[in-house]
């Protein structure tokens, strides 16, 4: 039956044959995949945001929107700044040694200027947003022990006035620090870091 | 050009017999019809959980039709698409019973299929060697999964959107790959007027033509093999001289006939449903979802819908990210697993031993509570409740080869037993 066929030449040919059509479909499959990251309408979209800081008064919460993220700022007082070291026992990462704010405000109150927090209000376990429970001592997030801070209902994540996540809760990092930075006094722009034009 | 294929099957010409004959001629119908339904045998002892299998095919169907009706009416646009479910809901005539059978539908079409499987379970009709059955009803499942994750987004609705954020957010926990494979899919910084759009193409194009493909892999298969039944014993032992089984039946008329009646009943509870709890108390409809998405407030509460609910447990049993997210994946690949973890030599659970019901009575019982606390909010005790039960998940499938090797089986009969 295969008189005079050239098997070994049947399956080379079969084999370059796939091979080739292999390679062919991998580049053709790149526009179909790279398709799907966003657009370069998305990207514009995401810019930064310019937030007004002048007006906001201590402990008043200013929620601003950057591609489609809450943004959370809030002002603290100074005691209440001096306060945040004494929760650090209970926390996951209290020197926010994850990398999950930039360099500048990689410190104890994790921002620019001490008062002033600039945080993704949206939990490091699945993206809910924690509600503010500014309460010191609420009898339900654990009486004393609870400095005030944010509580995510979803699944109990808890985290204090500087982001930083509690030990034993699902989330498992602190809140994101969003690149911020200051234009002049009063002015914050989000999403374009400290020292960049 | 058609002139010259003509004259190349001049053979065909004449021939007897009317349009029928023509066709069939030209088609292998007499034959398929022969293969699948009036030919195909199945076991006689089949009892009412038998019917699952065709009325998951009634709620297949009864998905396309709605949805190809919904889809006339609704806008895939961040913008239009919550007013637009309700257009359809108040101004398009006809159209809240269109989207009520279609939302009614998915849940259906869920619990079928949950039964369907636990009959498997029940009848070891995913032994050797309906292996490929069961792993195409498996990859059904999966699809049919996505398919329902897919269509959730599309009222954008509050819990629409958190849903499916919350979801999308499980492959952030990959390392690495994690974030730029969340951007990837939402194809946006958030979940957007992008991530609703192809949502949209994934829902109503990609994984149905997967559905229909993976349905039919799984009839064939079926067919290739043959139907087990409540008696676990292999009908092609014993065939008659015409070389039919004995203890089978043709699929048609014998099972239609059963599987119409069945047809009737499910359409009724069908029906019950869509016109008196098409919400069913929050659980088809969440009641969160009557509020258009906005993606700077959370809702107090984010619970999948109830047919999620045993795997979003487990994934908040585990108190890391990463491990609750292997662990859900988890619990669905090892069902995959079921035909090589059983190692007992008996199919069905009438001959199966004391442990082996022990086991299955567990697991139900533990899919049933998972079920529950994922539409529990996350306190300390039902934490810990989760965990026991998500180990008793895992332990059904992991402790299987050894208690179904040791179990005391019952020798099941030569042949089916059949009653009446």
């Amino acid at each position: 039956m295969s008189e005079g066929v050239n098997l070994g030449r049947r399956r080379f040919l079969g084999a370059a044959t796939g091979v080739t059509t292999a390679v062919g479909v991998a580049f053709v499959a790149v526009p179909f995949l790279a398709s799907w990251k966003p657009s370069a309408r998305a990207q514009a979209l995401g810019a930064p945001v310019a937030v007004d800081i002048s007006k906001l008064d201590e402990g008043a919460l200013l929620r601003v929107e950057w591609r489609g993220r809450p943004v959370w700022v809030l002002k603290r007082s100074p005691e209440t700044v001096e306060r945040l070291a004494t929760a650090d026992g209970l926390l996951r990462d209290p020197e926010s040694s994850e990398a999950q704010q930039p360099p500048y405000a990689t410190n104890r109150h994790r921002s620019i200027k001490p008062e002033v927090l600039v945080v993704i209000g949206s939990c490091t376990h699945l993206g809910c947003a924690p509600a503010p429970r500014f309460d010191v001592g609420a009898a339900d997030l654990g009486g004393a022990e609870w400095p005030g801070g944010f509580f995510c209902a979803c699944h109990g994540s808890k985290f204090d006035l500087a982001g930083r996540v509690w030990r034993g809760v699902p989330a498992p990092l602190n809140l994101v620090v969003p690149p911020h930075k200051y234009v002049d006094d009063s002015t914050i722009l989000v999403g374009v870091d400290m020292g960049a034009a | 050009m058609s002139k010259a294929k003509d004259t190349s099957k001049a053979s065909v010409g004449k021939e007897e017999g009317g349009l029928y004959n023509w066709f069939r001629k030209r088609f292998p119908w007499d034959q398929m019809m022969d293969e699948h339904v009036t030919g195909y045998y199945a076991p006689k002892n089949f009892n009412w959980f038998y019917v699952f299998g065709s009325l998951a095919l009634l709620a297949l169907i009864i998905q396309i039709v709605t949805g190809i009706w919904l889809t006339m009416s609704y806008k895939p646009s961040a913008e239009e698409a919550f007013s637009s479910v309700e257009y359809i809901m108040r101004d398009v005539e006809w159209g809240w019973l269109l989207r009520y059978m279609h939302s009614t539908g998915a849940s259906m079409f869920f619990i079928v299929v949950y039964i369907h499987m636990f009959r498997a379970l029940l009848y070891g009709s995913y032994q050797k060697p309906r292996e490929l059955i069961w792993i195409f009803g498996m990859l059904i499942y999966l699809a049919m999964s996505a398919e329902a994750f897919f269509g959730y987004l599309l009222p954008w609705g509050q819990m629409s959107y958190w849903g499916a954020q919350v979801i999308v957010s499980l492959f952030g926990a990959l390392p690495v790959i994690g974030e730029p494979l969340v951007e990837w899919i939402r194809g946006d910084f958030f979940i957007s007027d992008v991530t609703l759009n192809r949502f949209f193409a994934l829902h109503v194009i990609a994984l149905p033509l997967v559905l229909l493909g993976l349905v039919v892999a799984h009839i064939l298969a079926l067919h290739e093999v043959g139907s087990n039944n409540p008696d676990g014993v292999e009908i092609k032992k014993y065939k008659g001289p015409d070389g039919k089984p004995l203890d089978g039946i043709p699929f048609h008329p014998y099972h239609t006939t059963k599987d119409v009646p069945a047809w009737v009943v499910f359409s009724m509870v069908f029906a019950a449903i869509v016109f008196f709890a098409p919400e069913m108390g929050g659980f088809f409809l969440e009641h969160a979802n009557f509020e258009p998405a906005d993606p700077l407030k959370t809702p107090e509460h984010i619970a999948p819908v109830w047919y999620f609910t045993p795997f979003y447990a487990i994934l908040r049993a585990v108190p890391d990210k990463l491990g609750g997210v292997l662990a859900m994946g988890a619990a669905m690949f090892v069902l995959f697993l079921l035909p090589w973890l059983d190692r007992s030599p008996v199919r069905s659970i009438r001959y199966k031993g004391p442990l082996f019901k022990i086991a299955l009575t567990v697991f139900v019982i533990s899919f049933v509570m998972l079920g529950w606390l994922g539409l529990q909010p996350a306190t300390t005790t039902y934490t810990i409740l989760a965990r026991v039960f998500t180990i008793l998940y895992f332990a059904f499938f992991i402790l299987m080869p050894i208690y179904s090797k040791i179990d005391k089986t019952k020798t099941p009969p030569d042949r089916i037993t059949y009653h009446g």
